[in-house]
Parts: structure tokens; sequence; C-alpha cells
């Protein structure tokens, strides 16, 4: 398990990191945590001539908290995530999620820029941050742009970011109150065989005023179910209300049978994470 | 393939090696530095054994390069005993049985020190999620989870009539 050699580099500012990149193209890779990267490597599905490590760049590592909304630096590992009081309490779900990524240890490596910019669809983060309308923010040659996480993924490990870029920072929106993420898992350390992440506001009337449903693991992009959300609004997440919208995620996820299950049980367990999911984060609204 | 020096700080003493930057940590430590308290078990980042204190995080080295932990100060089963005898947990793990084979252990202790530093009396539940890197085959982690409840109570103990 000896990956091949490469040349390592370790810039203290974006704007070395994307000299490198534009001196070395194709031959060079960042690595931020590495848990997905360096296993690619050790089994030599993944080889570069130049490995820029981005842990030495402070502006990346920062989390920022305010009432117009959260900023995540892509550096900010699943740990500092769970660690961090003032995040879990204006954004639970994104706590509740990382506990259930992988295991302490990778926790304190693994970052959610790499989980979200990586493409692997069995990461967690991008399906929680289609789910929280994050937008990513890209960093290249021509300065920064920003791609919305809905529309960021598109297919299994391709991406809008351009290979010139880097993924620098997660904005987010503050969150409606009712939350959950919840994931089937076969055991620690291992993607999902299904997982739901769902938001809802509750309104002054004591309903549905703001519903946000995406799955994980069920395609080869992350899933945002639009109609999904739209079927809960309005309603007081009722049977009729919840049916109707674990009818319109199973219209949209699109599954794929591998040692985690057939399709028939992955959307039977798609369905099950779903309904959970909602009540409990009907119950926290 | 060109080599880096790279500086570490293990176990208290500062020390350099001349490798590729493609080693991993695991490797720099064993067969480098002669620390083979840090064992190589599924080399795949989900077993634990290798795990060491670096930075005040449990990272599994198997899954780091050397070239990253250059300047990182790193604590492994060998630094956690003094002059005056085993760490609370290597003592609370023998005290309970808390390994059979011991292959795993080095990891464990390794990862309970740092559960410990971060949660000091934790609950048996935060031990056993706090404890899921760390794969043991031989005792169903019954004991290893007494043994480090047990260092908690020894530790917190110690720490009260220290103040």
């Amino acid at each position: 398990m000896i990956p091949a050699g490469f040349e390592y580099h370790r810039p203290d500012s974006i704007a070395d990191v994307l000299g490198l990149l534009a001196e070395h193209g194709d031959e060079a890779r960042v690595i931020a945590g590495g848990h997905s990267l360096i296993p690619m490597m050790k089994l030599r599905m993944a080889e570069f001539a130049h490995l820029i490590d981005l842990q030495a760049i402070a502006e990346m590592r920062g989390i920022r908290v305010g009432a117009d909304g959260i900023v995540l630096g892509a550096m900010v590992t699943q740990h500092d995530l769970i660690a961090h009081d003032r995040l879990a309490e204006a954004a639970p779900i994104i706590r509740e999620a990382a506990l259930q990524i992988a295991d302490p240890q990778v926790r304190y490596c693994g970052t959610l820029g790499g989980n979200v910019a990586n493409g692997d669809p069995g990461n967690d983060m991008p399906g929680l941050m289609q789910c929280l309308d994050a937008v990513y923010v890209l960093e290249g040659p021509d300065g920064r742009r920003e791609v919305a996480a809905r529309e960021f993924y598109e297919a299994a490990y391709m991406t809008a970011r351009e290979d010139e870029e880097i993924l620098v920072e997660i904005r987010l929106p503050v969150p409606p109150a009712g939350h959950a993420y919840v994931k089937q898992k076969r055991k620690i350390g291992d993607y999902a065989t299904a997982a739901a992440a769902v938001l809802i506001g509750k309104g002054a009337d004591g309903t549905v005023d703001t519903a946000s449903v995406a799955m994980t693991n069920l395609g080869d992009v992350p899933v945002w179910s639009e109609i999904a959300g739209k079927d809960l609004v309005g309603s007081a997440c009722d049977e009729t209300a919840v049916a109707a919208a674990v009818d319109a995620m199973l219209g949209d996820i699109d599954p794929v049978e591998d040692n985690r299950g057939p399709v028939e049980f992955k959307r039977h367990v798609a369905g099950v994470m779903l309904r959970r999911a909602i009540a409990a984060a009907w119950a926290r609204a | 393939m060109s080599t880096m020096k790279i500086d570490l700080t293990v176990n208290g003493q500062a020390r350099s090696v001349e490798c590729e930057p493609r080693e991993l940590l695991i490797h720099t430590l064993r067969e480098r530095l002669g620390i083979t308290g840090p064992h190589i078990g599924c080399e795949t980042s989900h077993c634990g054994a290798c795990t060491v204190d670096l930075d005040g995080r449990s990272v599994k080295a198997c899954t780091m390069f050397a070239a990253q932990a250059h300047g990182a100060e790193i604590t492994t089963v060998e630094g956690l005993a003094t002059a005056d005898g085993l760490h609370v947990l290597q003592e609370m793990f023998r005290e309970h049985h808390g390994l059979q084979c011991g292959y795993c252990t080095p990891g464990m202790i390794t990862r309970a020190y740092r559960l410990l530093q971060e949660t000091p009396s934790p609950t048996e539940e935060e031990v056993r999620f706090g404890m899921a890197g760390n794969l043991c085959r031989c005792t169903g982690y019954q004991n290893i989870v007494k043994a480090i409840m047990e260092a908690s109570r020894h530790m917190t103990a110690m720490q009260e009539a220290a103040e």
C-alpha cells in the first residue's frame, strides 16, 4: 500500500495554491484532510506528480456564525464542526450529520471542503448542503465565483469546479428550527445505505411554512427533492403529506445495486429514513 | 524521487528524518524512528491500531503522509508512561483485562488518552462512541470500556486531590 511518488508543497496562501495549480496543471492535486485521497493514492487509483497541502492556509479554517448567515472555511474539519457550540446552536443539523460521518480519528482530519468538493455520492455533506441551500465559493485565476450546492454536482466525482479552481468557503443561511439528519449505515465508517436531511420551519398558524429535503447516496449525485419539500408546506406533517413527500422523493432518487443492497431495498430504506427525518424535524420545529 | 527533511517532535524529543514525501507516517515512526507501539493493522484507516496523538488530535498514522506531519508534535503509547510508572490508562487496561492479544492496545490507549483529555468524565455511551474508530477482535470491548471508565475515575480523583 505504497502510493506513487510525488513532490510535496505546503503553501500558506490561496494565491500560492492557485499559482502552483496554474504551473503544474493536471499533474497537481490539492489535499485537504486526505481521508478520501490518500486511500485512493495507496491503491494507486490516483497518482499526481505534485501534491498541494492546504493545511497551512489559515484563512480557510474559519467558522463565522452571524444573524445573516454562516460562513465555513473549506478546511474546517468534521471535528471542528462538532466542537463549535455557536454553530451547533445556529445550525444543529450540521453537528448531527457530522457525528454520523466515519469515526473520531477520521473526523479530526476530514474536512467539510473535501467532503463536498470531492463529488463522492457517498459523502454526507453534499446532500446536507443542498438541504441547507448552501453556496460554494470557488477561487481561481479570475477571482472568486459562487455556485449553489444544488447546482454543483454533475455526476459522480464530476462537479462545477474547474481544474484551476479551489473551493475556499461555504456560505449558508441560518436554517429553521426543525431539522434532522437520519442515516442508515451497516457499520461505523461505512457510507450511507440511505440518509435523509430535512429542514422544516413552522408558521404562526402551526403548519409547515418552509421545508427542504435532500437524500444521500441514492444516485450518482446528491438529491435535493424540491417536490418533496413542497408537499410538506402548508400541512401539519400528517400522514397524507408525509406519504406524498416520500413518494415525490422516491421519484427523484436513482439508486443502484451494490454491496449495501439491491435497488428495492435501498428505495425502502430511503423511505424509512425520510419518514424518520420528517418526524424528528417536525417535533423540533 | 526526491526526498525531504521532516522535523517531528515525538514523545517530547525532536527528531528529524530524510524521506520521500509519499512515505506514510506509520512507516516513518516504525521503520525510521524505531517507535513500534503504533501498529499496522488494516492499513485502510478502519482499525485504529496505528492511532497516534498528533497536535492534540487522534490520527490514524496509516492515512497521513510523513510530509503532512512535518512540524507536528506526536505522542505514541511509548510516551504515556513516566519515570513514576505506567499511565493510569495502561494500569487500568492491565487491571481490568482490557486486552487479550494486545495488537489493538497501543491504538486503543492512545485514542482513549485524547478522549479523556476532551471528555474527562464520559458516560459509557460516550466511551463507546469515542472509541468507535478502534477495532478489537478479542475482547468484545466490554473490558476496554470498563478500563477507560475506571481510568477516568482515577484521573478525575487525582485531579481533585491536586486542586
